[in-house]
């Protein structure tokens, strides 16, 4: 078992996924979903689609059998916090999976549990089978005619691409993890081209807890449009790593504060597909509406180089985008060159320029939603860093001073 | 007569079922959308690609994974368009309209886009386009020529990164030139259903590999060389015998002569920018003779041999079968005129070969008949015989280098040369095919019938053999039950086909199988059941369906082509490829055959005169057995 340090006060220890799932299994498919859609609920894995809405889409689908997959392929780098919930609450998590399977009309779950998580998997398992025992999975879940529902653990391979959620059916279905052309969309037309509702582990233990508090308990948190608290893994020069439950619209100023980090130059808020937020934006707001984030935060103290930040997350990029779609496959392997150029100080202001462009390129081209943000980190640090990386070029900044 | 069978068939369009995880919307017209497509308002069905769309507005998107043939892809991301509201750029190929929408084809960011896909691509493309074989006729090419590249914004390699494999017969691969478009995936894992290509590796080092990364000649491809013709850049293409050729014609001590297919003559007008479609056969005849082959026979002569050969073992494996009560007898009978599908089944169904028809490719028996027939009549040492065969087909290059196609003691064929191949022959020679004058084939095989011709055309085989069996069974000709003796319902480009055809009349035995059947009062009542499958995964649709017992079990012949349409869709025929220019190039055979004044094998008055000469122990007999027959390799899936 990992140790990490996890906030205290995490929500999801006063829940009780047997409350949650009787809530849904005494309330009709619509009712549920009404619920979930009043609470106003977002993804949790980052993309933040409103979860009522893709139940809907997925309940009014047609197909003789639906699926409910949990995606637990937890791989953007920097987050943790889908194996704490794993570790801790995994009957919530369940229990939100049956919820839903209750809300669509799905008899088959399945959890795409991530390649390095295999030690995990033995416990959920039991778990699982815990709840068989219980009456909780199988046929009449909680003595309810027709609420039928099972979940098998699938296992991933270690392909950061397949927390895409169609590269992550393909994957199920036993092909190459890539991902799909949309439309057609997961809710209609899923795993085995069955309508299917794809969410993120914390989705699912956020959907249970609605159930048993109400939409407007969920509510009285966050902003607007982002709801609730959100679970973070903090992670970088910071003093307390560890996981954190926060209001969504949190400041990343009182996101630092909370994990003391509050010298730090920038951060990474939503991991490899995230962006890089510096200082003079450190009162933007962690939310849907501003600076979204699956719940990575990884923090960069006075000391580090933005280049070997940038050149760090596009080594991970070249090598894991799924090398399907050009702009994904090609685009990231030139602007990781241009990061070595700038470094040598090599990259001409019109060079770069290019390559700037080349980025937004990427980001409008690229097949899917991982494609399309993975070079947002280094856009961002040029953006925002412009003068520590052409200082390279002119011989102003000698990179060794940089690197405490 | 003949009754045409509805049965759910498959389609030539690339089948999703290996795929079910590729799925498209549907089109639906019965919905149609409004969409404005740069300001233009237009009514589609719904579930129209954007692509087809703005075609159907006259408005063309560059293109380079689609492709009419294949399932959709989406992922070289030129077809980029914007659609109102969306924040990012959407794949033309790959979007169906399924509400209003408005759409944008050319805007800056839309243009800036491609051009970046097309700088991307050109950095990881290696190699100058002089050196390359498809120079003036590659997709890349186009569209760097139509997105203004003068300069290499991200860098341009021309030093080698890996090894050409040429370790096949038929097919080589240079990866350095690979675009990964995947179009040779999806032709050989869909619509061929073979499976030997598939990307391996992630992220840059992405590839197009086989499996265990194993050189071409030593996996279970089939040579059809249909992932050559979708092959959007020069990374795939056949094996070019052109320079050896050459040779041989400049040696005055070589008899070099040229047996044609029907398809290529079909096809070669492409190469010199006719219509799709356009015969060229008395042209063609005119150019080789010019570019100096000896001699130019008509590969249709023994397409007519194979029909009474072939059609003969049939009778006799019906007789052994109905009438001796033989059950050991493999029914259906395969034809074996495709050696893309006889390899096919040698992999993937050895188990029953016994099915296959032991007779020669028709090319494999006009080598037999040029260095042995041939050479003794025209006193030539076959030693000294260069026989060239212009064929559709790459499998074609693979089925003359076969160990066991030496029957006459030599190489039987020892070039198989493709249309594509020919063509560049025939430029270099300084000669303009469409201007040439007509000349007829060499004596002493001479002009063939329309059977023979239509053998380029999936059903065309089938076609021949009806109108020859039905003929010597009945002792009718063929047009007092079809019309012109036209058989249509083996004729069209749906994937499978069956047909049964009543037998309600006979007639007598005539000579020339008179010592094989007493009579064919046997037949008399029985209904012949034929089938016909064309590209690979369709004649695995058949194959599976007769291991479950179904109508193609009770077939009695199974007419199989590798390549989609037949041997006028061969992997050697011209680039591009699609649907129409297949459907064109058929409309030619059919044209020819209709302009032959003998359309019935066993009319062809040479195979009378070959069987009277040399043959004289009649098809099936101990000489024919010999120089015609052949016999097959269990291969299996399992390589070393």
């Amino acid at each position: 078992m990992i140790k990490s340090f996890v906030d205290k006060k995490l929500t999801f220890r006063d829940m009780d996924p047997d409350v949650s799932l009787k809530a849904a299994a005494d309330m009709s498919s619509a009712e549920i979903i009404e619920t979930v859609s009043a609470s106003s609920l977002r993804g949790r894995g980052g993309a933040g689609f409103p979860t009522g809405a893709k139940w809907k889409f997925c309940s009014r689908a047609e197909g003789d059998q639906k699926y409910v997959v949990c995606n637990a392929d937890e791989g953007e780098p920097g987050t943790f916090k889908d194996r704490v919930i794993l570790t801790r609450f995994p009957h919530l998590v369940f229990a939100g999976m049956s919820i839903a399977a209750r809300a669509v009309g799905a008899t088959r779950g399945l959890l795409y549990l991530r390649g390095e998580y295999t030690y995990l998997r033995e416990g959920l398992m039991a778990a699982l089978q815990k709840r068989r025992d219980d009456g909780l999975l199988g046929d009449e879940i909680m003595g309810v005619d027709g609420f039928e529902f099972d979940i098998e653990i699938r296992m991933g391979s270690g392909a950061y691409v397949c927390g895409e959620e169609t590269a992550l059916i393909e994957s199920l279905e036993g092909h190459r993890g890539e991902p799909r052309n949309r439309p057609p969309f997961t809710a209609d037309t899923g795993m085995n081209a069955m309508p299917s509702v794809v969410n993120n582990v914390e989705t699912f233990a956020w959907a249970a807890a609605i159930m048993e508090k109400g939409p407007e308990w969920f509510r009285v948190v966050g902003t607007d449009q982002s709801t609730g608290f959100k679970l973070f893994s903090v992670s970088g020069d910071i003093d307390r790593p560890g996981v954190y439950e926060l209001p969504l619209g949190i400041t990343v100023q009182e996101l630092l504060a909370a994990v003391g980090g509050e010298n730090a130059k920038a951060a990474v808020i939503g991991g490899a597909s995230g962006r890089v937020v510096s200082q003079a934006e450190f009162n933007r707001k962690v939310c849907y509406e501003d600076v979204p984030t699956g719940g990575a935060v990884i923090v960069f103290g006075p000391g580090r180089d933005m280049l070997d930040v940038a050149e760090n997350f596009l080594e991970f990029m070249c090598e894991e985008s799924c090398g399907q779609c050009t702009p994904c496959r090609l685009g990231n392997t030139k602007l990781l060159e241009c990061v070595r150029m700038l470094q040598e100080g090599t990259c001409s202001a019109a060079y770069l320029r290019e390559i700037v462009e080349l980025g937004e390129s990427i980001h409008l081209a690229s097949k899917c939603g991982l494609g399309q943000s993975s070079g947002n980190i280094f856009l961002s640090i040029v953006e925002n860093f412009r003068e520590e990386i052409m200082g390279r070029a002119l011989g102003a900044v000698e990179p060794a001073t940089l690197r405490s | 007569m003949a009754e045409k069978i509805t049965i759910d068939h498959g389609v030539v369009r690339a089948p999703t079922s290996m795929r079910r995880s590729r799925p498209e919307i549907e089109k639906d017209a019965a919905h149609p959308v409004t969409v404005t497509i740069d300001g233009l308002e237009t009514e589609v069905p719904y579930g129209t690609p954007i692509l087809d769309a703005a075609r159907m507005q006259g408005i063309k998107i560059p293109t380079l994974c689609f492709h009419e043939d294949l399932c959709i892809a989406g992922v070289c991301r030129i077809c980029l368009v914007e659609v109102t509201g969306h924040s990012i750029l959407h794949a033309a190929c790959a979007y169906p309209i399924t509400e209003p929408i408005e759409i944008l084809t050319n805007t800056p960011r839309v243009r800036r886009a491609r051009r970046h896909m097309v700088d991307l691509i050109l950095s990881e493309h290696v190699g100058e386009c002089y050196s390359c074989w498809r120079n003036s006729n590659c997709e890349l090419q186009n569209l760097a020529w139509e997105y203004g590249v003068r300069s290499y914004k991200f860098g341009h390699s021309s030093e080698p990164r890996t090894e050409v494999d040429r370790s096949a017969f038929s097919v080589s691969r240079e990866m350095d030139k690979c675009v990964l478009c995947r179009r040779c995936i999806r032709t050989c894992i869909d619509l061929q259903e073979v499976g030997v290509l598939e990307a391996v590796g992630r992220g840059h080092e992405t590839k197009i590999g086989t499996f265990m990364d194993k050189p071409l000649g030593n996996v279970v491809c089939i040579n059809c060389g249909q992932c050559i013709n979708r092959c959007p850049t020069g990374a795939l293409r056949a094996r070019d015998p052109g320079d050896d050729i050459w040779d041989a014609i400049d040696d005055p001590k070589k008899h070099v002569v040229i047996q044609t297919a029907p398809s290529p003559r079909a096809g070669m007008g492409e190469c010199f920018g006719l219509e799709p479609g356009t015969p060229v056969t008395d042209k063609l005849n005119t150019a080789l003779k010019r570019c100096g082959f000896d001699k130019v026979f008509d590969t249709n002569f023994t397409a007519d041999l194979t029909i009474i050969e072939e059609g003969t073992e049939l009778i006799l494996r019906l007789y052994k079968a109905l009438v001796e009560g033989d059950e050991a007898v493999a029914l259906p009978q395969f034809t074996s005129c495709s050696p893309g599908w006889v390899k096919y089944l040698e992999h993937f169904y050895p188990g029953m070969i016994p099915n296959l028809s032991s007779a020669k490719s028709p090319q494999q028996m006009f080598g037999t008949l040029i260095k042995t027939f041939y050479a003794e009549r025209e006193g030539i040492d076959p030693e000294n015989i260069v026989s060239v065969a212009l064929m559709p087909c790459t499998a074609k290059k693979y089925e003359c280098n076969r160990p066991e196609m030496c029957d006459s003691g030599y190489k039987d064929v020892d070039y198989g040369m493709t249309t594509r191949e020919l063509a560049r022959m025939i430029h270099q020679a300084g000669i303009d095919l469409p201007a040439m004058p007509d000349t007829e084939f060499d004596d002493p095989f001479g002009g063939a019938t329309g059977s023979g011709v239509i053998f380029g055309a999936t059903g065309g085989v089938m076609e021949s053999a009806l109108r020859c069996v039905i003929e010597l069974v009945t002792g009718k000709t063929v047009e007092n039950f079809y019309d012109h003796a036209d058989i249509i319902p083996v004729r069209g480009m749906e994937g499978l086909r069956l047909v049964e055809i009543p037998i309600t009349e006979v007639g007598p035995v005539p000579d020339i199988i008179k010592h094989l059947v007493p009579n064919w009062d046997w037949l008399l009542g029985a209904k012949l059941r034929v089938g016909v499958a064309h590209g690979t995964a369709n004649a695995h649709k058949v194959m599976e369906d007769i291991k479950a017992g179904g109508p193609f079990s009770e077939c009695h012949f199974i007419e199989f082509m590798a390549c989609p349409g037949g041997c006028l869709g061969g992997g050697g025929q011209p680039i591009p490829t699609s649907p129409e220019i297949r459907k064109k190039r058929a409309e030619a055979i059919y044209a020819e055959d209709r302009g032959c004044e003998v359309r019935k094998s066993h009319e062809n008055p040479a195979v009378t005169k070959i069987y009277g000469e040399f043959l004289t122990d009649g098809p099936c007999g101990e000489k024919s057995h010999h120089l015609l027959h052949t016999h097959y390799v269990a291969r299996g899936k399992y390589i070393d």
